[in-house]
């Protein structure tokens, strides 16, 4: 990579402005550059957070040496840095919560849509922290347009290559109609990987009865049929299910909020209970969705999948099946991410699953490669993975 | 619900006019060699020939062109067919004992090509009919029919049984003549006391009408006695004490019987009136005695002009040295020859005078059918040769490895493909137009010539006249002389059968071209490319070898330009365990007049070729193996472009073999397993009765319960899968891949891990790029360049099946030389081309040169079908003249076609066309670019289909006949319909139901209940969530049994009551 020696640091703390230089390979972690960042704005002693903007707009934390190194690497030379005090309410970080910030919707509670109150609401109640070490994986998610015995499921893939780890078999089901039990051929969950994704979310079980795949009606599919559409939609498998265990049902009630938290059935197994979110199993993020954002779910898987990848060689010269580095330009869509700019950034839409604040402590923006400095704790053999795919991708 | 923006399938009236105008689906003919035939049968009157196969099917043939195809409801053997000579009926009989009347009757008229069709003569099903059992009997086996003849005045039809009771059938009303059975006590008793042994004679072997007194015939029984039984008087003439039994033939004269026999042996008998008992025959003659010899299943006795006449049997060979030969004998005074051939003979006939004032028969021509072809013979040609069939093609030969279609072929090419053809049958060639020309071809002459190429085992590429509804053999090309192989004969093979022949006893002659055993599987042909403007034609095979070949009338000696191209360039560490590439032929070799090979590139690792491309304007070939992809510059001779396509951790495809072998034992021994299965299942006589169907019933459930139930894995594709490199599509292009301004050839190829690369091609002389500018500067560009442009991954990472570049006004490029000979109209090269990615889940449009979506269809997401093939097809409307469309044609793995139009992708239609068990069917499906397109039904037959409502290739025959071409009312005023729910059983218990009585209770469950439906009982039983137990299941089988025992017997006694009466 043909990066310059230095990174230049554009640091922004409340309504004050810094620029200065940055040697790139110096030898300082996070814990220096956070001096040097509060003796630059002369706040010592005030607790703040850093979070910087990426190559996509999107607005990360750095509160460790991993994704401070990540950050200075991914500054092309410029790095934005945002100075927030701690005691003011949480940023979201995530996908295209720069673009918010600056369109004024971000932050502070300028929403008039429910999601606004969901988040006041929050915040009185408990405190959720910066989201450090989690991504989601899964999520809950039409829970107000769906009877209480269906849930409707969406697994992440993140373009690891955990599997999504679990098996399906031809069944029957007994359905209730006008003309009395009626018993009718279905699909169900036969069996689930240990360690596998759909294992690790908990939300799915075997026996669960499989209804729809990505929106598509399995009745009157073939095992193979339904097997190939959910590996055809494996990198966005949104499945509905009506679960074998029907104990655990979101229960439709007033609050959104609670509603919106119900859907977590962690491991700690306490439905609807709002502390989920602290428990062990970082997947029991749930979102209340409204039929109308669905829509738009819709529409930015669409954009998952345009993301194939196309390399281009425009000044072609002899040719060189090995000469790689001499692709000039190398372009990616959808949620692959490289260095270099990202063109697509602006114009993309807001992808749900950040547009809530109360998802904040789990959901963190689908750029692998950003992440892969957060991943902590989370998943070591994924994280090893996406590595592996960053280096694929940018070839 | 969720979003899913399904697209507004418009209720446009105006295109919902224009779809149907556009599109339909017919299966209309059948091409080839039907699979399994069992039965064979001529109408000497109407010249026709129909077969009848294990599967249930009846097939009609005449004149080229004329067939009529029938099914019965079930699929069970046809194990016999009569023709009632003359008036387009014939009889069939099954292997569940059942005895049908089928009818050539007027179809509907219709529209055909613009031009109304009258008298379209098409095969109904009209009645039919099973013997009922003999009282107190309970094994059905006593009225199990053996053979079956018809009265020469076709209205009495004798019924020959195990039991060895004679039955008479009135026609073609189908109704017993209860009266006349003719059962064995009354001939028992006739016959001396040393012969009857107490024994019974056993089952009536043989029935054959006098030839010149109607009403007398004569029986004979599988013990050997045989009784020439006079029908008016209803008493026994003769009788003649003979041997095991196993056919009967008058002679033309009626003097003379011949008989033949269990051990190999034929015997001549005496007709004379008045000795009532002939214990001794005339002579008795064991050809290929005296060693044991097999039986002679059936003889012939043919009378001939000059004077001896014509013997012709099947079998009796000597059981140790040749028992395991199919052979047929046809001797006359010296002349003696033994067909031999390599299938099993099932039957045949002679084509001879049936005029009754002729005193000869005089064969003209043998007829004989076996497992594998059909072979005629002519008998008139001193030496009989046999005859080419201008249908029934055993297609499958050599097993056929992929095929090719070839619409519009020039006329030239054409000429000279016959002439090659004719060349190579030169000598065989005999002077008899086709005995069997019945009925009149009524179809309108083909508008325009179609080849089908068929790729074979042993590497021949087979070139077939498609045009018709009569597949025709036209040109047979071998690739097998280009190498060195271990058969390769020392000396010319020419004269080797006749120096065999004149020492050899007895003197077999090879007939018959079907030979199912290849030399060397290396040379089996994968993919095919033909250029039919240039006459160039591309070949590829097992062990990566692709040759290029030109079309010379001539004979010519050269040899044969050999290049080595290594696709995987400078790979390590891998070790290629495969086979080795076949050995090139380095001295000249003989190439006799057709498409002679011009240059043989060998790609290494020798792996199987599984794309290829041919573009005669440039020049250029290129191939794609598992392994990678090579660009070859045929003209000059040199190789362009290697690239290797594996995925750096794919060392399993890398060695592959060993895996693959693995698999491959496997699947040796599942396929032996299956064969033997089946051999086993065929084998034994099926007598569906009430308690079979529960032990099967049980037998299924039982098999059902031990296997775990069927699991499946949801993986998302992963990059590194094995076999990710296999190259799956290759194409070439005009089109902008650099910049928008500038258009010049490319190449694009696609893997089966959903990559897509796509090259910028110099050509000397071609394209408008920056090859001319720079050209222009340094002159060096005297060879082909090819620089990677572009890489496309697609998400999904599903193999890509086909790769097409669609012009600015999103119609698909013409092939080369279209344009420049003003064959096409030249594409549009002033607005954006796009290109069209079909991989296995989605159909993808991305523009050019920036390789952005443009639009998509993911079909695997939405239907959970997978894409098999993809053709691009132009489909013309039917009403108006000069409106057609372009349309992709899209066959899934449930055996489906998605028609879509381009570019925008929306799905116009959907039909269901091939099982979706069938996969070998879908596999070798292969598309005309006129909406027509072929899929294999089975080893050896073709089945076409065709999706254009204008471009139908079908059989449209008449037949004249002496009745009116109008279906014949059935007994019970109903006509019957095979194709009806069910089976024939129920059907018949629906039929009587209805006319003899009101209908009962008891018969509706049976109509309401597809009999599959305790099977499908059993699959829910699998489910543990489910409440329906074992002994549910069976509770609910035996009530469905019972119910139709109940009505079987029923019916029984319907039909027994009136025998009772009478008694």
């Amino acid at each position: 990579m043909s990066f310059d020696q230095h990174v230049f640091c554009f640091v922004q703390f409340e309504a004050e402005y810094r620029r200065f230089g940055l040697k790139r390979n110096g030898s300082g972690g996070f814990q220096e550059f956070y001096r040097l960042l509060q003796t630059i704005h002369h706040i010592h002693g005030v607790d703040v957070l850093l979070g910087y903007a990426d190559i996509h707009g999107d607005l990360l934390p750095i509160n460790n040496d991993e994704n401070f190194y990540k950050a200075v690497s991914s500054a092309n030379p410029l790095l934005r840095i945002i100075i927030t005090k701690r005691e003011d309410e949480p940023v979201v970080y995530g996908t295209n919560s720069l673009q918010r910030r600056k369109k004024g919707l971000g932050l502070t509670g300028l929403r008039t849509t429910g999601s606004g109150t969901i988040h006041s609401k929050s915040k009185s109640g408990l405190m959720i922290g910066p989201p450090q070490n989690f991504r989601q994986i899964s999520s809950i998610i039409d829970v107000d347009i769906l009877p209480e015995t269906h849930r409707r499921v969406r697994l992440h893939k993140h373009g690891t290559k955990k599997p999504l780890g679990f098996y399906i078999r031809d069944g029957v089901s007994v359905r209730v109609t006008p003309q009395g039990v009626e018993k009718v051929p279905g699909v169900f969950i036969s069996r689930l990987v240990r360690g596998g994704l759909a294992e690790s979310t908990g939300l799915l079980a075997v026996n669960d009865e499989i209804l729809e795949v990505n929106g598509i009606d399995v009745a009157g599919k073939s095992l193979d049929q339904v097997t190939d559409m959910m590996v055809a939609n494996s990198h966005n498998l949104i499945v509905t299910v009506k679960p074998a265990n029907q104990r655990n049902n979101v229960v439709h009630r007033e609050s959104k909020n609670f509603m919106g938290n119900s859907g977590s059935v962690g491991s700690a197994g306490s439905t609807g209970s709002v502390l989920s979110h602290e428990s062990p199993s970082p997947a029991s993020q749930s979102n209340p969705i409204t039929a109308s954002s669905s829509i738009a779910e819709g529409d930015s898987e669409d954009e998952d999948d345009d993301g194939d990848i196309i390399l281009e060689n425009d000044c072609p010269t002899a040719y060189n099946p090995h000469l790689v580095t001499k692709r000039n330009s190398v372009k990616l869509n959808g949620e692959s991410s490289c260095s270099g700019p990202h063109p697509s950034a602006v114009g993309r839409p807001l992808p749900q699953s950040m547009s809530l604040p109360s998802s904040i402590g789990a959901s963190l923006g689908y750029s692998s490669n950003t992440m892969s400095g957060h991943n902590g704790s989370l998943a070591s053999s994924s994280q090893d993975s996406m590595k592996d795919d960053g280096t694929e991708l940018t070839l | 619900m969720m979003k899913f923006r399904f697209r507004r399938q418009g209720t446009d009236p105006q295109r919902e006019r224009i779809k149907q105008e556009l599109f339909a689906f017919n299966k209309t003919v059948g091409h080839g060699f039907p699979h399994q035939p069992s039965a064979l049968a001529f109408d000497p009157k109407l010249q026709l020939m129909a077969i009848g196969t294990k599967s249930g099917a009846i097939k009609i043939y005449g004149a080229p062109g004329v067939e009529f195809t029938g099914i019965h409801g079930d699929a069970t053997a046809v194990t016999q067919i009569h023709f009632l000579p003359g008036q387009g009926r014939l009889l069939s009989l099954l292997d569940d004992n059942t005895i049908h009347l089928w009818e050539l009757v007027a179809g509907p008229s219709r529209e055909v090509g613009g031009a109304k069709k009258e008298g379209v003569v098409t095969l109904k099903h009209v009645d039919s009919y099973s013997l009922p059992g003999r009282p107190g009997i309970e094994s059905c086996s006593a009225t199990r029919v053996t053979v079956l003849l018809l009265l020469k005045s076709c209205d009495l039809l004798c019924i020959g049984t195990e039991g060895g009771g004679v039955y008479f059938l009135e026609l073609p009303r189908l109704s017993l003549k209860e009266n006349q059975t003719l059962l064995q006590e009354p001939i028992t008793q006739r016959l001396p006391d040393d012969y009857r042994c107490g024994k019974s004679l056993g089952p009536v072997e043989s029935l054959q009408e006098h030839p010149q007194q109607p009403g007398k015939i004569l029986i004979g029984y599988s013990r050997g006695l045989v009784v020439l039984w006079d029908l008016g008087a209803g008493r026994v003439e003769q009788l003649f004490l003979g041997k095991q039994l196993e056919s009967l033939v008058w002679e033309r004269s009626g003097n003379l019987f011949v008989s033949s026999h269990n051990d190999g042996g034929y015997s001549v008998w005496a007709v004379t009136s008045g000795n009532a008992c002939s214990p001794q025959p005339v002579s008795s003659t064991i050809p290929y005695g005296p060693f044991p010899c097999k039986a002679i299943n059936k003889i012939l006795w043919r009378t001939s002009q000059s004077g001896s006449p014509v013997l012709l049997y099947s079998g009796g060979m000597p059981r140790a040295s040749y028992g395991d030969r199919h052979c047929l004998t046809v001797q006359q005074d010296k002349e003696h020859v033994t067909l031999d051939f390599t299938s099993r003979v099932i039957d045949f006939f002679t084509v001879h005078s049936i005029k009754p004032e002729k005193e000869f028969d005089d064969p003209s021509a043998l007829v004989v059918l076996l497992e594998e072809e059909l072979v005629v013979i002519d008998l008139q040609t001193p030496g009989w040769p046999s005859l080419p069939t201008p249908y029934l093609a055993p297609l499958h030969s050599s097993a056929i490895t992929c095929s090719c279609h070839i619409a519009n072929v020039p006329p030239k090419l054409w000429e000279r493909l016959i002439n090659a053809g004719k060349a190579q049958r030169g000598r065989q060639q005999t002077h008899m137009s086709w005995p069997i020309c019945g009925g009149k071809n009524l179809a309108p002459p083909p508008k325009q010539q179609e080849l089908l190429l068929t790729g074979h085992e042993d590497g021949t590429v087979r070139f077939w006249d498609a045009s018709g509804v009569a597949l025709t053999p036209l040109y047979k090309l071998g690739t097998a002389n280009v190498f060195h192989t271990d058969c390769d004969d020392p000396h010319d093979p020419g004269d080797d059968p006749d120096l065999q022949q004149e020492e050899e006893w007895p003197p077999f002659r090879k007939v018959g071209c079907f030979d199912p055993y290849s030399d060397d599987p290396r040379l089996g042909i994968q993919k095919m490319s033909l250029c039919k403007y240039s006459n160039k034609l591309m070949v590829a095979g097992t062990a990566g070898q692709v040759i290029v070949l030109g079309f010379n009338d001539e004979r010519s000696d050269h040899s044969v330009d050999v290049s080595v191209v290594d696709l995987l360039q400078d790979r390590e560490g891998f070790t290629w365990k495969g086979h080795s590439r076949l050995e090139p032929r380095l001295k000249p070799a003989p190439f006799p007049p057709g498409f002679q090979p011009l240059v043989l590139v060998q790609c290494l690792p020798p792996a199987s070729v599984t794309a290829v491309a041919l573009h005669t304007e440039w020049n250029l070939i290129a191939f794609g193996t598992s392994h990678g992809f090579g660009l070859f510059d045929y003209h000059r001779r040199n190789s362009v472009l290697a690239r290797c396509t594996l995925h750096p951790n794919d060392s399993l495809a890398m060695e592959g073999p060993l895996s693959r072998v693995k698999s491959l034992k496997k699947s040796l021994r599942q396929s032996f397993r299956r064969i033997r299965k089946s051999r086993v299942s065929g084998k034994k006589r099926v007598i569906t009765t009430p308690t079979s169907k529960v032990q099967e019933a049980n037998a299924a459930l039982a098999e059902q319960e031990e296997v775990a139930p069927v699991q499946r894995r949801i993986e998302p594709r992963s990059a590194d899968d094995s076999l990710s490199g296999v190259v799956r599509c290759l194409c070439f292009a005009d089109t902008f891949l650099r910049d928008g301004t500038h258009h010049g050839p490319t190449l694009w190829a696609g893997t089966n891990s959903g990559s897509v690369y796509a090259y910028a091609l110099e050509v000397p002389g071609v394209g408008s790029g920056r090859a001319c500018e720079r050209g222009g500067a340094s002159e060096s560009s005297s060879c082909v360049e090819a620089v990677l442009g572009k890489e496309i991954q697609l998400m999904h990472r599903a193999p890509v099946v086909s790769i097409c570049v669609l012009d600015g006004r999103g119609k698909p490029l013409p092939d080369p030389y279209e344009a420049s000979q003003d064959l096409a109209i030249a594409p549009d090269m002033t607005n954006a081309h796009s290109v069209l990615i079909a991989s296995e889940e989605q159909l993808k449009v991305f523009s050019l040169p920036k390789v952005s979506a443009k639009t998509k269809f993911k079909l695997t997401a939405h239907e959970g079908c997978r894409v098999r093939k993809v053709a691009l097809v132009l489909f013309s409307s039917a009403a108006q003249e000069d409106y057609n469309e372009h349309t992709l044609v899209c066959l899934t793995n449930l055996g489906d076609m998605h028609l879509f139009n381009i570019p925008a992708l929306r799905p116009q239609v959907r039909y269901d066309c091939i099982r979706k068990e069938d996969i070998s069917g879908i596999a070798s499906c292969v598309f005309s670019k006129n909406g027509q397109g072929f899929y294999l039904i089975s080893p050896s037959e073709y089945e076409r289909f065709s999706l254009s409502a204008k471009v139908l290739t079908e059989p449209l025959c008449s037949v004249q006949l002496d009745r009116p071409l109008e279906l014949t009312i059935s007994r019970d005023g109903t006509t019957m319909q095979p194709q009806a729910n069910g089976t024939h059983k129920t059907q018949m218990g629906q039929a009587e139901g209805q006319t003899l009585e009101p209908p009962s209770s008891l018969s509706s469950p049976i109509l309401d209940t597809p009999l599959d439906s305790p099977l499908s009982c059993a699959d829910l039983t699998l489910d543990s969530t489910g409440e329906l137990t074992v002994e549910d299941v069976r509770d609910f089988l035996t009530t469905v049994d019972e119910v139709e025992n109940n009505l079987k017997n029923m019916k029984e006694e319907e039909g027994r009551s009136p025998g009772i009466l009478i008694n």
